[in-house]
């Protein structure tokens, strides 16, 4: 099992982070602009949360509020660092852009307002939904912003 | 029902995933809009899409969906049919349009993953 998820961070060229029992400490690289590769860090997230052994329901909230965070970056930022750590008790990840940030924060929290192009509503997404359903399926959420800067988000799961 | 009945009742191709047919299924979400996947449908269900990009296959592994039904007779990239392998996640494709691809199924028991939303905001 340790050795899968090892091929597979190398596959991705990402950390395989420290674990030690039900705790794991790892860094993910998501690239602005890849389309392609969008969803590939949550779908290690996922895997990574199966593997410590979080209960199915609680890995789903985890994988849903990375990809929609993985598919802001890649719509939106040149790149970001995805910071995923497990203590017991709580599931968290932070993703930090590099990117345009976000001028109004309390708009772009509304449900429906969007700034997506034509390429991101072809991938099924871009329809103002993204930071809700971020918020919606986190325990805890924390957003800022610079413009010019970048976005921070971070996201708290908490697991018994 | 099985996803075999499932394929029959929808006279659908089977794109890949041709051994998991056995699999039990109760029901279904149907959305070309991921976010509105993401935020509404359950693990162990079908979905019914017309969108066919890899996208569609990440949401799916996010939510553990059983299988995913393309409506209009879509066909999946390549790239999208490699990303199912990988995962593990069946797609058929069938010719009819998203209403009757809905339509017949429920007829034969197959319901939806919440039979509506909360709130007006659409929130689960």
């Amino acid at each position: 099992m340790r050795k899968e998820l090892s091929d597979a961070c190398q596959k991705l060229k990402i950390p395989v982070g420290e674990t030690n029992q039900n705790l794991y400490n790892g860094s993910f690289t998501i690239e602005g602009g890849n389309f392609n590769c969008a969803g590939i860090v949550s779908t290690s997230i996922k895997s990574i949360l199966q593997k410590l052994g979080i209960p199915g329901d609680l890995v789903r909230k985890a994988a849903i509020v990375s990809y929609e965070a993985e598919i802001n970056v890649v719509s939106y930022a040149k790149k970001a660092v995805v910071n995923l750590t497990v203590v017991p008790g709580s599931v968290n990840i932070e993703v930090i852009d590099e990117g345009p940030g976000i001028p109004n924060i309390e708009l772009a929290m509304q449900e429906g307002w969007s700034t997506a192009d034509q390429r991101i509503r072809e991938m099924g997404f871009g329809a103002g939904m993204g930071l809700c359903n971020i918020k919606n399926y986190s325990d805890e959420f924390h957003i800022s912003s610079e413009i010019g800067k970048g976005t921070h988000l971070k996201m708290i799961i908490q697991t018994p | 029902m099985k996803l075999s009945d499932v394929k029959d009742i929808l006279d659908a191709e089977v794109i890949v995933g041709e051994e998991n047919l056995d699999m039990e299924v109760k029901t279904a979400f149907g959305a070309d809009l991921m976010s509105d996947v993401l935020a509404f449908a359950k693990s162990g269900s079908l979905l019914l899409t017309g969108l066919t990009n890899t996208q569609v296959i990440r949401t799916a592994n996010v939510l553990d969906i059983a299988a995913i039904i393309l409506v209009r007779a879509k066909q999946p990239s390549s790239e999208t049919i490699a990303l199912a392998r990988e995962l593990k996640i069946p797609i058929l494709t069938t010719k009819y349009i998203l209403f009757e691809t809905a339509g017949r199924l429920y007829a034969k028991g197959i319901v939806g993953c919440l039979p509506k939303v909360e709130n007006t905001s659409g929130r689960n």
